[in-house]
């Protein structure tokens, strides 16, 4: 047996099993699913009509063999909308305008997807059954997802969902490799959450972290400072471009990193007598290189302009050694004087709405979060041997956003409200081609903290969470979401098994969304997991209330997939569970634990597993 | 280019270092005479301290013969003391540096290799000092914990561009065309180190699979593998079922990255119902032999890691249960851990031996750092013992490693190197060299960005170039 398997015989199935057992009087019928949504399927069921009296399934032998059971036709009908495409936004022309061309003909995606898919974009956790079910039910077609965004837009977990993307790129980590120390941590992420549910402008957010002075302790934003993996004027600027421009320094010349660094070059650091506490200031005269100067307690500034006794630091204490020109990425030179701070000078430049590049990078990263993939892709990889797919379509989400004055909010809107943001996933051309033009929302895995989140919610189930550096260890409080954690150096081996981002570079690629056969090990059969579904109380919960089998199985599939069965799923998971097609009274599972693995295989699936 | 290796009685460093030792050792406990030759030591088990039966001097002629080891490692087993193993109360004592030094530790072991003395907690790895070397010079001069554990374990410098991955994940990937076995590539026991992320920007794939549970437990339950929970028919069942259920994924088979999804889960199940996770069942071994491996985790560990060896397993990680961070109380947990570490590791060594698989099993045994020679008393450590990252020491065997020498020599508190420093980048790269891998090999880069194995520029730290004295 190879590491590597064959895959199993789940992807031999698929469509082959395609049966027409479905009994669309049955589906129109069942809880939930409208008589609108219903006839529309019908309708492109088509002959289904004619199968009515089709038998029921026979009941399963006594070892349920559910592998043959029928497959529902056209699964896909339960992921996509029937409703036509309109292609009325200036979004929506710019993509179709790519897409007509390739004859491809994009697909809208199903309510049931949209509630899972814009609670997963905007706050980083699934609906409630109770959410999913209401909206799914909502007959206002017209209005009810623009209504359910704007509602998402200013709950508090989508600012808290969106500094959990923001600490990757800041690199907020106590410990290694950043070392910002634990309460500096806390400190910057709540200088994050905090600009982001006064829904700051952008432009303020990016000033504040790069002109800020002061404590690490008192003063959230200069931990930018301190965040950096190198803290060389090189160094910062290389951090400065990769955040905020979206462009990597390796690919650039010499000279322009040079350049830039010369902005960064009067940036002081230096402790205080409080434990790990540090100050990040404009230090002209290069005071907190001389040595001993910035020791604890010492006064380090009284000291400023005193004579530079020690040989070896002249060099970089010396403030007629420190560049007397700067010149920004775009060419353009300016001459440093002692009375401005160079810091400043910069974050001038850099948010003004003529910098080429300050409002394109955000706005690419804005479409990337939402979209998963960049116009300019990788969202932090702007180059000229790397153009935007849409050009035009990246230049109309910069202008809006400089006519909302740097309002993300209004870009999140224009972008959700997008048919683009609402094609289903599956439907479409699986051309690589296609990808790129954003012909189908692309499914990626759900992040590691979103993804423990949405189990312990469903399985009414906590988690610990703690750093065992610096002693003493922390521990966070049970019950706390795993995408409300500040400081990536508090973690659980399930989200350094699902790849939380490392926080080391502020590359978005430093989270990743592989599947690994390790991670689905832990998903498929750790104790952890199990102890959670069998003895958490969510699950218990939804099969132990009275009802009928097939509302438990409705429960369920709301509970953990956001969506009503499809009427093959209910007769699979009936099989399963020793019992036929028909649902009657006082009915249960041969085996209790039937409950539970249906539970299971529904937190199992690609579903799940995937935002869609 | 690698030197051939002299013999060991021409390296300028050992005669010195070993005639330091041996004196005070004859001088101490009054031991027989030795020669040089024994340093070589012999190959025949038992001994003990103090009473070494005479050793018939190994084939000389034959070793010196040897100038390449034949012998590569396929295989790791790292041991990984973390928190910092104190090396002069372990495996470099100071029996002449008095109470300030050494506390309440008196006695001193005399090894089968003379001239080899261990501290009193290991008295079964004094009987088979033949087997391993002791390398007394480590250092790096990191005082931190994390950054230590990362030097040690990549050789790179913290603080870098990039964030390196550790020598398990290299060595997974290294090998990754060649291994064909079902369990993952790197293995830790029992729980992953957590100190930085080991995968690096290799990825989720090479990322350590921590195997949870307790070996010295009844059943040593692998997290994910081995279930107490789910009989193999249920889990059939349940396999049948969510294949039936996973209903997106047969609409969108053909995205890649689900398809990839899909066939983790394939690899995931063959692990789940497949021969693999015998390897974990330790009822297989005979009980006098997991006596003889100490019936606590950490011998079970090292019986686990050499039933994974026997799999194929390409490198396996013990993270020691229980730190080595003795701030305080210090001689206490090394009354109580030492001898379990002498114990499992010293059954594993001649388990190992045993069975033939010593040639190309490598063993390596370290902390972070080593600790501060000079015991803490003041408040509130009474008498503990702080990190000390200038010179440690570090035990390896097997997979090319000769066994029976001392490489280096820290001075005569054990404060800093005396002799031959050995850097991580030495470690590491005669690691890498044993095991047939090109430690000049670059890395791939998510971004595109220059990485290589090991440092392409060393720096100024302290470094005596590959261990070729013992290989």
């Amino acid at each position: 047996m190879s590491w590597i398997g064959e895959f199993s015989d789940c992807l031999r199935t698929g469509f082959s099993e395609w049966t027409q057992r479905a009994r669309i009087g049955k589906l129109a019928s069942y809880p939930g699913i409208g008589l609108r949504y219903g006839i529309a399927l019908a309708l492109l069921l088509g002959p289904a009509w004619d199968l009515r009296s089709a038998e029921p399934p026979t009941p399963p032998p006594a070892k349920p063999k559910v592998a043959e059971k029928p497959t529902p036709p056209r699964s896909s009908d339960l992921f996509t909308s029937p409703l036509p495409l309109k292609t009325e936004s200036r979004i929506d022309r710019l993509v179709m305008a790519k897409l007509r061309p390739l004859g491809i003909q994009p697909a809208l995606c199903s309510d049931a997807v949209f509630v899972r898919r814009v609670h997963l974009d905007l706050i980083g956790i699934p609906p409630t059954a109770e959410e999913a079910r209401a909206f799914i039910a909502n007959p206002d077609a017209a209005n009810k997802r623009k209504a359910l965004t704007e509602q998402l837009l200013s709950r508090d977990e989508c600012s808290v969902y969106r500094a959990m993307k923001w600490g990757d790129l800041l690199r907020i980590k106590a410990e290694f490799p950043i070392n910002l120390w634990p309460n500096a941590a806390q400190l910057y992420h709540r200088w994050v959450v905090d600009s982001l549910r006064q829904n700051k402008p952008y432009d303020q957010f990016v000033r504040e972290l790069l002109t800020s002075s002061g404590s690490n302790y008192r003063v959230g934003p200069v931990n930018f400072y301190r965040a950096l993996p190198s803290r060389t004027p090189e160094g910062i600027a290389s951090g400065v471009a990769l955040t905020f421009l979206g462009s990597r320094t390796e690919a650039w010349p010499q000279d322009r990193l040079a350049g830039m660094a010369a902005f960064f070059s009067q940036v002081g650091y230096k402790p205080t007598s409080e434990w790990k506490e540090e100050y990040v200031f404009w230090d002209p005269t290069g005071s907190h290189a001389i040595a001993g100067n910035a020791a604890p307690g010492r006064p380090s500034i009284a000291e400023i302009g005193t004579p530079f006794e020690d040989a070896g630091l002249a060099a970089t204490a010396n403030p007629a050694a420190f560049p007397k020109e700067a010149v920004f990425p775009d060419g353009t030179k300016v001459t440093l004087s002692t009375d401005r701070d160079p810091r400043e000078i910069f974050a001038d430049w850099l948010i003004s709405p003529e910098n080429p590049w300050f409002t394109r990078a955000i706005a690419n990263r804005v479409w990337f979060w939402l979209m998963g993939r960049g116009i300019v892709h990788e969202a932090d990889d702007f180059r000229d041997d790397n153009p935007p797919s849409h050009p035009e379509l990246l230049a109309y989400l910069e202008k809006e956003l400089i006519g909302a004055e740097y309002d993300l909010k209004h870009l999140y809107r224009l972008i959700l409200n997008s048919e683009a943001y609402q094609f289903a996933s599956v439907a479409g051309s699986t051309s690589p081609e296609a990808e790129a033009l954003f012909a189908a929302y692309p499914m990626r895995r759900l992040e590691a903290e979103v993804l423990i989140d949405a189990i312990n919610r469903i399985t009414g189930t906590t988690e610990l969470y703690t750093s065992p550096i610096p002693e003493p260890f922390t521990y966070i409080p049970q019950g706390q979401p795993a995408v409300s954690i500040g400081d990536g150096s508090i973690t659980s081996p399930f989200l350094s098994l699902f790849g939380r981002s490392a926080r080391a570079t502020g590359t978005e690629s430093e989270r990743t969304g592989q599947v690994v056969s390790g991670q689905w090990i832990h998903l498929l059969n750790s104790s952890h997991i199990q102890e959670k579904l069998e003895n958490g109380p969510g699950i218990k919960a939804l099969v132990s209330a009275k009802r009928p089998v097939n509302e438990t199985i409705t429960a369920l599939y709301l509970a953990i997939l956001s969506r009503h069965p499809g009427p093959e799923e209910i007769v699979t998971a009936r099989a399963y569970c020793g019992l036929g097609a028909d649902d009657k009274p006082d009915q249960k599972p041969v085996r209790p634990e039937h409950w539970n693995d249906l539970a299971w295989a529904l937190l199992n699936t690609h579903e799940f597993l995937f935002r869609h | 280019m690698i030197p051939p290796n002299p013999p060991i009685w021409s390296l300028p460093t050992h005669p010195n270092h070993l005639g330091m030792s041996l004196s005070r050792s004859i001088d101490r406990r009054g031991a027989m005479q030795i020669g040089l030759f024994s340093t070589l030591g012999f190959l025949g088990r038992g001994g003990a301290m103090g009473s070494t039966p005479p050793a018939a001097p190994p084939d000389a002629a034959a070793a010196a013969k040897k100038t390449k080891p034949s012998a590569k490692a396929t295989t790791v087993i790292q041991i990984f003391l973390w928190g910092g193993m104190s090396h002069s109360d372990t495996w470099d004592p100071k029996p002449d540096a008095g109470y300030d030094y050494n506390g309440p530790l008196k006695k001193f072991l005399s090894t089968n290799v003379p001239g080899i003395q261990l501290s009193e907690w290991f008295l079964e790895l004094a009987k088979q000092a033949d087997k391993y070397s002791l390398i007394r010079s480590m250092t790096h001069g990191n005082n931190g914990h994390e950054t230590a554990a990362y030097l040690v374990q990549t050789a790179h410098a913290p603080g870098d561009r990039l964030a390196y991955p550790s020598v398990g994940a290299v060595f997974a990937h290294m090998k990754e065309q060649e291994y064909k076995g079902s369990l993952p590539p790197y293995v830790v026991l029992t729980k992953p180190q957590g100190r930085f992320s080991e995968e690096g920007f290799l990825g989720a794939r090479l990322k350590p699979f921590a195997t949870g549970g307790d070996p010295n437990a009844s059943r040593f339950e692998v997290e994910g593998i081995v279930s107490r929970r789910v009989a193999d028919a249920r889990q059939e069942a349940r396999r049948d079922l969510l294949a039936s259920l996973d209903t997106l994924r047969k609409s969108a088979g053909d995205d890649p990255l689900v398809r990839a999804s899909q066939a983790a889960r394939t690899e995931a199940y063959e692990m789940i119902l497949g021969k693999g996770r015998e390897v974990f069942d330790l009822s297989k071994e005979k009980p006098e032999l997991r006596d003889r491996y100490g019936r606590h985790t950490f011998g079970q560990d090292c019986l686990a890691a050499r039933r994974m060896a026997e799999a194929g397993v390409p490198y396996i990680v013990i993270n020691y249960p229980g730190g080595w961070d003795t701030h305080s109380n210090h001689f206490q947990t090394m009354g109580r851990q030492a001898p379990q570490l002498d114990q499992g590791l010293a059954a594993l060594l001649a388990d190992l031996h045993d069975r033939g698989m010593l040639d190309t099993t490598l063993v390596w045994c370290c902390g972070e750092f080593g600790r501060g020679p000079k015991v803490d008393w003041q408040p509130p450590w009474n008498g503990g013992r702080n990190h000390h990252g200038k010179v440690f020491s570090v035990l390896v065997a097997g997979g090319g490693f000769k066994g029976g020498h001392v490489v280096g020599a820290s001075d005569e508190k054990a404060m800093e190197v005396a002799e031959r420093p050995v850097s991580p980048t030495d470690l590491l790269g005669s690691i890498y060299q044993l095991a047939g891998i090109d430690s000049k090999a670059s890395l791939p880069h998510p971004m595109g960005l220059e990485a290589h194995i090991l440092p392409k520029d060393p720096g100024k730290a302290p470094s005596g170039g590959l261990l070729t004295e013992i290989m």
